[in-house]
């Protein structure tokens, strides 16, 4: 068995699978919750949200802000502009540049860190059922050990259990 | 109870992409047409020259610059008001983001394109980008157009993800429930969603620091639009208060543009369940609030130079308040401040159609306000024998209605392959997800009994939500 799931129409009743689930031995870690929208006021809701991105986004913000200031006085200096009694490295007008830069780095960092973090692209062949675009949540295990014992588990109030062999 | 709720929802919101009126095909048609127009009079300055336009000596800048900066300006409609209700987590953004964030990223790339129509010779555009040339020529940083390439291309691709990060959990519930090349286009657009709760967290934690950074860098944008003309020793140009006064502007514009296509998505789309009174009402609120602050603004800057009464300062300002601009500034005043207040201050008239109403008195008026910025300023410089006059020609004329036709098209086009609600935000939002407690007494009785024999210790854990 590669997978085994139910389908939900309640987040309550999804809950209660999750907690199922772990009462039933499965490590949190391979539980896999799936819904067509985020349940932020359920505690499953809130597996796995302990992120390092915005940690990321400002380590990428400071970088670019480096190599901005570095990469324009490089250039600045390479081909000396006179331009109205200014430095030859300015450093108000360069800001406005290097802001630009940190932010953009920052942005981007946390864009890749998005991806890379949720999986994604993924290439399918993962547990999923298009029933969850319906508005159901699907609450299951991939590659179970013993996924017969798992299915009364599931089979709570109006889920629906399945499994994919 | 989940389903029941977001299903009707889904299908609301995604008939629009399954279902063609012939309304859209008309706007297309109509649109296309005026674009096409636009494009042939671009090519028509670019084949006979520059000259072919009305800009010359002393007046350089002119429907080109001012298209550049109204269009920039309305780009603050979305990015901006979108990050800041998402930051103060204000429940009514819900239906009203997407709608708004499309508006910047059409109107950004738009606007991004006056700088190179005004050129007059586009191919050299790229003398702009700072890249290692063979003579190690790089583009002067000190300049304030070098800092609107770097402002304007971080704040389209800053926006551009802002748009499209949100989209995708909507392109993998489109895949889901389509067939042939839309399974397959929109399969590409989703990267594989499948919508696990660390996606889901990563996707909020996402936008709320891309909501963070983008803030400033939508304010720097128009900020450094605004430098344009304050960096230059040009009568009422070089004045301090033109960086606020320019990001109130865009914003103020931008809300009138968010309202305005808002109201027209709902009647086209039948959307009025989801983009209800109480969105137009608050928007209604925010445009009263930038409108006062507009003329603010206004007052602040045109005392200064009158209390100030430099020659040449003044010579421009009687140009604008009883000379020959004068009816493009009180135009300008009525339709930014005197309309707007008179509907948006009465709640009786804060009502779709009053919103909208005000809202086309604005965009009127902030495209004059630009208009009297860059004309009468470049018109009548420091010295006398440099006065000149500006009239805008045909080529300028038809790409500046190409660039509002294109803008319809773009939206129109847009609505018709990206639900124009971001559906799983309005599910969120539901009030069935922000107040689970009853439902939750209930199904905790219900499931419990099922559950009993299986594992009654899990029983008592269950229901648990924050």
């Amino acid at each position: 068995m590669r997978a085994v799931y139910g389908l939900y129409d309640d987040p309550h009743v999804a809950q209660q699978a999750v907690e199922n689930l772990r009462a039933a031995g499965v490590a949190d870690t391979d539980i896999t919750v799936i819904s067509s929208e985020p349940f932020d006021h359920f505690e499953f809701g809130h597996r796995d949200a302990t992120t390092a991105m915005p940690w990321v986004a400002v380590a990428a913000g400071v970088v670019g802000l480096g190599l901005s200031y570095y990469l324009l006085g490089a250039a600045q200096r390479s081909w000396p502009l006179v331009t109205s009694g200014m430095p030859i490295v300015p450093l108000w007008s360069n800001l406005i540049i290097i802001f630009e830069m940190t932010m953009l780095s920052a942005i981007l960092a946390t864009v890749v860190y998005l991806f890379v973090s949720a999986g994604l692209p993924s290439r399918g062949g993962k547990m999923y059922d298009p029933e969850v675009s319906d508005g159901y949540i699907l609450v299951g295990v991939e590659n179970p050990q013993d996924g017969a014992r798992l299915e009364p588990a599931l089979a709570i109030g109006s889920g629906r259990v399945k499994t994919i062999s | 109870m989940n389903r029941t709720l977001t299903k009707p929802l889904t299908d609301d919101l995604i008939r629009p992409l399954f279902q063609t009126s012939i309304w859209f095909y008309a706007i297309v048609f109509a649109a296309g047409t005026v674009v096409a127009c636009g494009a042939a009079a671009w090519g028509y300055q670019i084949w006979f020259g520059i000259g072919s336009a009305g800009i010359r000596w002393p007046v350089f800048w002119g429907f080109y610059l001012v298209n550049f900066v109204f269009w920039i300006g309305i780009s603050h409609a979305g990015t901006l008001i979108s990050a800041i209700l998402r930051l103060v987590n204000a429940g009514w953004r819900r239906p009203v983001t997407r709608c708004a964030e499309a508006i910047t990223v059409f109107a950004l790339m738009i606007g991004a394109m006056f700088p190179i129509i005004h050129l007059g010779r586009p191919w050299l555009a790229f003398w702009l980008f700072p890249y290692p040339s063979d003579r190690e020529i790089w583009p002067n940083f000190r300049s304030p157009l070098a800092w609107d390439f770097f402002a304007i291309n971080t704040y389209l691709t800053g926006s551009v993800l802002f748009l499209f990060l949100p989209m995708i959990p909507d392109f993998a519930l489109i895949r889901d429930r389509s067939t042939g090349w839309r399974k397959t286009g929109y399969g590409w657009l989703s990267f594989g969603w499948r919508g696990t709760t660390r996606q889901w967290n990563r996707l909020e934690s996402a936008m709320q620091i891309m909501a963070v950074a983008i803030l400033p860098v939508a304010v720097s944008v128009h900020t450094i639009v605004s430098f344009d003309f304050s960096m230059a020793a040009v009568p009422m140009w070089h004045s301090t208060i033109f960086g606020p006064y320019f990001v109130a502007g865009a914003i103020f514009s931008g809300i009138a543009a968010l309202i305005i296509a808002m109201a027209v998505l709902r009647k086209m789309l039948g959307l009025e369940q989801y983009l209800q009174p109480l969105h137009f009402e608050n928007l209604g609120k925010l445009l009263l609030l930038m409108s006062i602050l507009w003329a603010y603004f206004v007052f602040a800057e045109r005392l200064t130079v009158w209390y100030g009464n430099e020659h040449h300062e003044m010579v421009v300002f009687w140009a604008t308040q009883r000379g020959a601009f004068a009816p493009f500034y009180w135009t300008m005043v009525i339709c930014n401040f005197v309309i707007p207040f008179v509907i948006l201050a009465n709640y009786k008239t804060r009502t779709i159609a009053g919103c909208v109403i005000a809202s086309i008195g604005v965009l009127i008026g902030m495209w004059l306000e630009r208009f009297l910025i860059i004309i009468p300023s470049l018109a009548h410089k420091q010295l006398p024998y440099s006065w000149g006059e500006y009239a805008p020609q045909p080529v300028e004329l038809t790409i500046m209605a190409a660039t509002f036709a294109g803008m319809i098209l773009l939206y129109a086009l847009f609505s018709k392959f990206v639900p124009i609600i971001a559906i799983w935000e309005l599910k969120a939002g539901l009030p069935s997800r922000l107040d689970p407690a009853a439902r939750a007494e209930a199904a905790l009785l219900a499931t419990r009994l099922d559950t009993e024999e299986f594992s009654p210790e899990a029983s008592s854990t269950h229901g648990e939500h924050r």
